[in-house]
């Protein structure tokens, strides 16, 4: 048989992706909110008979008169108007077996393009647990549809739509009538052929009641984002603890068993001592994103961007730049994609504008190794962790800058025009623990691969730097002041004395830029290095530092990396996303500003009270 | 009267949806949501700040309204 591509499109949040990893055997993400996929993603799966199906994942769209970037996208590819894209052999519309009423009408939308298409009618067991009926082969009959009964995230539950897509019958271009309203449409389909007890899901209403009420919501939700960061601290800790066992006695092992040169420097300088140094990190990033995993399954995050609309637009955003900056915790680039679902352009920029500004978690080995060396470790008022409660600030301060660059931006724009918000809020789902353990596993690889890939890349050439050219015959003091890197060092060290920083974290800087954690494993490298002429297995970097730092530089050092751009790929994907080079540049020029000033003014004020 | 007027999970339906200006896309989305005359319409929640946004119940969905949006949908409350 012919290969078929097909395209599935729908309502947002009706599972679409669920479906598109069903058959595909991809690992697209899935939440439970509107406007996860904003973006076309393109898979390949073989049905029994052998042929070969291409199937266009879309983003999620109310209607065909699209309002934002995400929802033109699909308008454009359904409309066949997108450059060097062939329409799509048949359309598979999904649709929320739980939402008919909203998303029959864009199925309807869709059956006037007069394409072939048949309709996925999906969270058939959502549907059923909360009993609703329906007469799948009279709605049907009323649509003028082929209708397909999915469970996307059962494996079984995408059976019949595989065994359609495999028949040979033609695909079934639905009768065009010119009638009127859609939605009077809507409701004489729904009148027919479907018998619901009550309109909404009781578990919905009790959890609004309480999660949405006036008093009790936003304590709530701070209560949440605390117990989440003082977990990142205290849970992982056991874990951490003994990663850097496991490194300091590899350290041991590979100093005493090679012979001095170069490849033990750089196994033990490069490798242990400076990737070393961002592995230990690895339980926290994964204790962080089962929190962000379990609140982007669960319902809950639009529910959180309701509570802190009305905040945030007196700050000159909107409810619905929340998920992308909640993201943005993880890491700026899926945040500032995720700007898509935000219609409003000028909410889109300032949004776009302070992403980098939320602490993601690259910056967690930056802060947690400088809290961990000097905040004491004890705790305040008997159980939280005053380390974790430092941490807890830090993502304060982020989100407080953030929220001021966005009120200047707002202050200073002349288009005053209203500013959208309209945001459905899903029905609450328990987490998957399958897919919980599948997110959690990429992102463990994501960060293994970031360790070998960029962060050892940048690494690597650090280590030359630091390691070449040797010290000159005869010359007094440490070889690394005359390699390359102790050289850039010294020659920056001015620009960076005022705000307190060493020759060593300047050198550090630069590979930084590549990726935030490399200054972790650099400024390993770069003190491992140094300590080499005295062949003792070098400290762990933590204690190292706090005895050679003053407390001025670790908090400047902090403050600094509140809000410098030392990401490349997030001002990479700022160029993709506006186009446009003048943003990459207000950007970097605005953080690089406020990182020297913050850290200047940290610098002094906490070097004069000390 | 306007949705931004009814009393909270007072049951009421909706009316229409007024254009404050010409080609008013959002009042076009809310149509398209399903904010059209004789659907069924509750206020189920409202933000802590400001009674804002609000949390409107319309066929099976749920969405958050600012105040703004809201009153551009009229409602006539169920006798």
């Amino acid at each position: 048989m012919d290969a078929l591509t097909i395209a599935l499109v729908g309502n947002p949040n009706c599972g679409k992706t669920a479906l598109f990893n069903q058959l595909t055997g991809a690992r697209q993400k899935v939440a439970n909110y509107a406007g996860v996929t904003v973006e076309r993603k393109e898979g390949v799966f073989h049905a029994p008979s052998g042929r070969k199906v291409q199937v266009l994942d879309l983003p999620g769209t109310y209607s065909l008169e699209a309002m934002g970037p995400d929802e033109i996208i699909t308008r454009d590819i359904c409309l066949g108007r997108r450059p060097g894209e062939t329409m799509p052999d048949l359309i598979v519309c999904v649709a929320d077996a739980t939402n008919l009423r909203l998303h029959l009408r864009f199925v309807l939308e869709v059956k006037r393009l007069g394409r072939p298409m048949i309709l996925a009618l999906n969270m058939m067991d959502a549907a059923k647990k909360r009993g609703i009926w329906i007469d799948t082969a009279r709605m049907e009959a009323e649509l003028g549809v082929k209708i397909i009964e999915t469970i996307a995230v059962k494996a079984e539950g995408t059976a019949a739509l595989v065994a359609h897509l495999d028949s040979n019958i033609a695909p079934h271009v639905p009768e065009v009538k010119e009638s009127g309203d859609l939605h009077t449409d809507v409701r004489r389909i729904l009148d027919a052929s479907v018998v619901m007890p009550q309109r909404t899901s009781l578990i919905d209403d009790r959890l609004d009641g309480i999660l949405l009420n006036p008093f009790l919501g936003i304590p709530i939700l701070v209560a949440i984002m605390f117990v989440v960061f003082q977990a990142v601290f205290t849970w992982a800790a056991p874990a951490q603890d003994f990663i850097e066992a496991s490194m300091t006695w590899l350290g041991v092992f590979v100093t005493q068993t090679l012979p001095d040169g170069l490849l033990k420097s750089f196994i033990a300088d490069a490798l242990i001592g400076g990737l070393g140094s961002v592995i230990v990190f690895l339980p926290q990033i994964i204790i962080l994103f089962f929190f962000i995993l379990i609140l982007e399954e669960s319902g809950y995050l639009p529910r959180a961007a309701f509570l802190l609309d009305h905040l945030m637009s007196k700050a000159g955003l909107t409810g619905r730049s929340f998920i992308p900056l909640l993201s943005s915790h993880a890491c700026a680039i899926p945040g500032i994609m995720a700007t898509r679902s935000i219609h409003d352009v000028r909410d889109r920029i300032t949004t776009i504008l302070i992403a980098p500004l939320m602490t993601c978690s690259a910056r967690i080995p930056v802060y947690t190794l400088l809290i961990a060396a000097f905040v004491p470790e004890r705790s305040v008022w008997g159980f939280v962790s005053l380390q974790g409660l430092v941490l807890f600030g830090m993502y304060i301060i982020g989100i407080a800058g953030g929220l001021t660059v966005s009120l200047v931006m707002s202050a200073f724009r002349h288009d005053k025009s209203e500013h959208p918000l309209i945001m459905e809020l899903p029905s609450y789902r328990m987490p998957h623990a399958k897919n919980l353990a599948i997110g959690l596993g990429e992102r463990a690889m994501i960060f293994m691969r970031r360790i070998t890939g960029i962060i050892f890349t940048a690494n690597t050439l650090l280590w030359v730097t630091t390691t070449f050219p040797g010290k000159p015959e005869g010359a007094t003091g440490p070889a690394i002041d005359y390699s390359l890197a102790g050289m850039i060092g010294h020659l920056m060290e001015p620009i960076f004395a005022p705000i307190g920083f060493n020759w060593q974290i300047c050198v550090a800087l630069i590979p930084g830029l590549a990726a935030r954690e490399v200054a972790v494993s650099a400024m390993g490298t770069v003190y491992a290095v140094s300590g080499s002429d005295d062949a003792a297995v070098a400290d762990q970097l933590g204690h190292l530092i706090s005895s050679q730092w003053s407390l001025a530089t670790a908090l400047s050092l902090m403050a600094w990396y509140v809000f410098a751009p030392q990401c490349l790929s997030t001002l990479a994907v700022i160029r993709r996303e506006t186009n446009s080079w003048k943003m990459v540049g207000i950007t970097a020029g605005y953080l690089f500003t406020l990182a020297y000033i913050f850290a200047f003014l940290t610098y002094q004020i906490v070097s004069r009270l000390s | 009267m306007k949705l931004t007027d009814l009393p909270a999970f007072a049951p009421a339906h909706v009316t229409g949806v007024i254009d404050t200006h010409d080609g008013d896309l959002i009042s076009n989305r809310l149509r398209e949501l399903g904010f059209v005359d004789g659907e069924e319409v509750r206020v189920v929640g409202r933000g802590p700040i400001g009674a804002d946004p609000l949390l409107i119940q319309i066929g099976f969905t749920r969405f958050a309204l600012r105040r703004s949006e809201a009153s551009r949908v009229l409602v006539e409350k169920a006798a």
